[in-house]
């Protein structure tokens, strides 16, 4: 852990500990609708449910999960671009509940956005110069002709884009490029934070890396904040500070990057982590794996108490299924208190002291989403998990 | 064509592929060669791995073995000689038949290769029933245990279900059953995985690893995940831009990376036991900067150690002098051994 300490130090200015983003238990809970006349309700997705986390300004927040936990309805629930059904986002001391129309558009200059798909979310039918002019002529920055072309050149060359770049449209670009377009457009407005959705996903393994490399950079250069959303466990580690592992709408544990590595406290984080490929086969051969029964319980019908329970391998029977476990600091050696996790015997199942045990897949039923939510959970813990 | 350097097919070869190359092209327009003389074989039990990136031509490869290329429109030469017979000079019929009882293969996305509209269990007893000859009853029977075997929880009751009623994962277990319903000696398994979520990955990833201890069944892995070649393949082959440009065991192909491109995929890829600052060795440009083969390596214009012969001459696929094992490379200007990018 010393080498997580002296890495604090080093950012050890009030600057960098000052909370850019704060969200207290934010929840986003999808209606769902039955009927031909009546849109009588007949359920929700609880798709985010109680998610409280701060990111500071000038770190890299990596949110991590499989698809179905939430991830990216809470990057878009911070940036309004979802209706969170509880909590607040408090940005740079602003509370964002409360803002409408013109507050809140002059203030999401502050938090743009990067999407997974490049190519959807540039629109085909105009230049990239257009594109670019787009977000900066929303909030008045191209009343000086000069400095807003200036700008762009300034951009092109951040993202490592030739001039020539602006002229062309989106579908003359391969992936990466396009996706290095996405960042430019993210960053002509100046923002202080970028909310990325996996930003590298849909790339290839080598042009991955380039956008990587690109995201650290500009960071780097405009002193950018940033929330990274993604499913690669080994790309959230490699550009995040601090890591929050998310299951089923809420964090599980919360930790800086080399922190959750060396150690990971929570089941969950354990699976994920033995489930992640390491390209080495010395490795692979050796390390121990632990393969999770089941799929991913539907999120309209979550499981009571720990909603890992019903697929956790340290189960046990007192608790996990009645009560929720709240993120909290555990007394281990060498565990900083910066290190938060959810599980009630956390500190047991470090030890050794709770041992793994076998866990039967339970039958998934993935009409559980449009059944009513008073089903019982014990029965029906399933769900349906598309591709990522 | 350089005469690539396996050892000529020996008895124990399941299937032997040899100079495979696939064509796309209309009338009048230059042809474009996605696969361009890829040579490997499978021996039985053996798990091989297909490397690459999107354009590299291993899905294509994997299709025409298969006899799956559209019928206009491609022209693919070389052979694909399985048990004795090249599966490329059969009949449609020929064919029909040994797909899926002989050689059977699994796809990327299981939601587009399963029929929507008929139950799971008709989807799999209709793969007996063709192959094996069975009733319907003794199908259906016999679909139950299959679903059982993948994993599948509570299989009377999935028999009945629709494929969009199962998870991802479930859907690929489903797919699986189906490849495996006539115990085939060849089991082609195209980015089996990158659809699901890592956890249900661990998850098939295993059942594929038990199905090859258990049956014997030879596997052709194709990924472009390196981390999941790691795991699971015996012999590696890493495609680029159509040809193989490296072929080595496993063990030997992860110690020394010899080709650049081998070399410089592993560096893109963050370790989870990594260092974590540090700037990733990304590979600088895209597949559309490639040179053609024939001109030369087409790898050069993104390579860090490209020289003058590099644009100039087309490197062959040759046994690489230093390597203890079987270790073939296609490159004028190879790391040294142990090399890191």
């Amino acid at each position: 852990m010393s080498e997580t300490t002296s890495m604090l130090d080093k950012k050890d200015t009030a600057a960098e500990h000052e909370v850019l983003l704060d969200a207290q238990d934010v929840k986003v809970h999808f209606p769902i609708k039955r009927g031909v006349f009546f849109d009588k309700t007949v359920g929700h997705v609880f798709a985010v449910d109680g998610m409280t986390l701060q990111i500071r300004r000038g770190e890299t927040y990596g949110l991590v999960g499989e698809s179905g936990c939430g991830k990216s309805t809470f990057g878009r629930a911070l940036l309004r671009l979802e209706e969170p059904t509880n909590g607040t986002v408090t940005f740079a001391g602003t509370d964002l509940s409360p803002l409408k129309g013109e507050a809140l558009r002059t203030l999401r200059r502050h938090m743009q956005m990067v999407f997974q798909d490049p190519l959807s979310s540039l629109d085909p039918r105009q230049t990239v110069e257009s594109l670019l002019l787009e977000g900066m002529r929303a909030h008045g920055l191209t009343k000086d002709a000069k400095a807003a072309d200036a700008r762009l050149r300034e951009l092109l060359t951040a993202v490592g884009l030739p001039v020539a770049a602006l002229r062309k449209y989106p579908h003359e670009f391969s992936g990466g490029q396009r996706q290095r377009i996405g960042i430019a457009r993210a960053l002509s407005v100046d923002p202080e934070l970028i909310v990325a959705d996996e930003p590298v996903s849909a790339l290839d393994v080598s042009v991955q890396a380039q956008v990587i490399n690109l995201l650290q950079d500009v960071q780097e250069q405009f002193g950018l904040t940033y929330l990274v959303i993604a499913h690669d466990l080994a790309v959230v580690r490699h550009i995040s500070d601090r890591v929050g592992v998310m299951y089923l709408g809420s964090l599980v544990e919360e930790a800086d990057s080399d922190g959750l590595y060396a150690t990971p406290l929570h089941p969950y984080t354990r699976a994920l982590m033995s489930a992640v490929p390491i390209p080495d086969p010395l490795i692979e051969d050796q390390r121990e794996q632990i393969i999770l029964a089941g799929d991913l319980p539907s999120p309209a019908n979550p499981p009571s108490g720990c909603r890992f329970h019903t697929r956790c391998p340290w189960r046990q029977e007192e608790r996990c299924d009645t009560e929720r476990p709240q993120l909290r600091v555990v007394q281990i050696d060498g565990v900083p208190t910066s290190h938060r996790v959810a599980c009630h015997y956390a500190e047991q199942i470090h030890s050794g002291e709770i041992e793994r045990h076998e866990v039967s897949a339970t039958a998934v039923d993935p009409s559980s989403l449009s059944d009513s939510p008073t089903v019982n959970t014990q029965e029906n813990p399933g769900g349906p998990i598309s591709a990522p | 064509m350089t005469a690539p350097s396996p050892a000529p097919a020996t008895t124990d070869t399941l299937l032997s592929v040899r100079d495979l190359t696939v064509e796309f092209g209309t009338k009048g327009q230059t042809p474009f060669r996605a696969v361009d003389g890829v040579s490997f074989d499978v021996r039985p039990g053996q798990t091989v791995g297909l490397v690459g990136e999107s354009g590299c031509g291993k899905s294509v490869t994997s299709l025409a073995i298969m006899g799956l290329l559209p019928k206009r429109g491609n022209k693919v030469a070389g052979s694909a000689t399985f048990d004795g017979t090249d599966l490329l000079t059969l009949d449609d019929r020929e064919m029909r038949d040994r797909r899926g009882r002989d050689v059977a293969m699994i796809f990327q996305d299981p939601l587009s290769s399963l029929n929507p509209v008929v139950s799971i269990g008709v989807q799999v007893a209709e793969v007996l029933q063709r192959h094996r000859g069975m009733k319907k009853s003794a199908a259906m029977a016999e679909s139950r245990d299959l679903l059982d075997k993948v994993g599948i929880p509570d299989p009377s009751r999935r028999l009945k279900e629709y494929p969009h009623q199962l998870s991802g994962g479930m859907r690929q277990r489903a797919l699986i059953a189906m490849a495996l319903a006539c115990k085939p000696r060849l089991l082609i398994a195209d980015e089996p995985t990158t659809a699901l979520d890592v956890t249900i990955q661990a998850q098939i990833l295993n059942l594929l690893k038990e199905l090859v201890v258990d049956s014997g069944t030879a596997l052709i892995m194709i990924t472009h995940d390196l981390g999941v070649v790691a795991g699971l393949c015996d012999e590696v082959n890493v495609l680029y831009g159509g040809r193989i440009v490296e072929t080595a065991p496993r063990h030997e192909l992860f110690a020394s990376p010899r080709h650049p491109y081998t070399n410089g995929l592993l560096g893109s890829i963050p370790r989870l036991d990594g260092a974590r600052n540090e700037q990733l060795a990304a590979i600088p440009g895209s597949v559309a900067d490639n040179i053609p083969w024939t001109s030369g390596c087409a790898f050069a214009p993104r390579c860090s150690r490209a020289i003058d012969v590099c644009r100039a001459e087309t490197p062959s696929l040759e046994q690489d002098s230093v390597a203890i094992e079987d270790h073939l490379l296609r490159c004028h200007n190879p790391w040294p051994t142990g090399g890191e990018a």
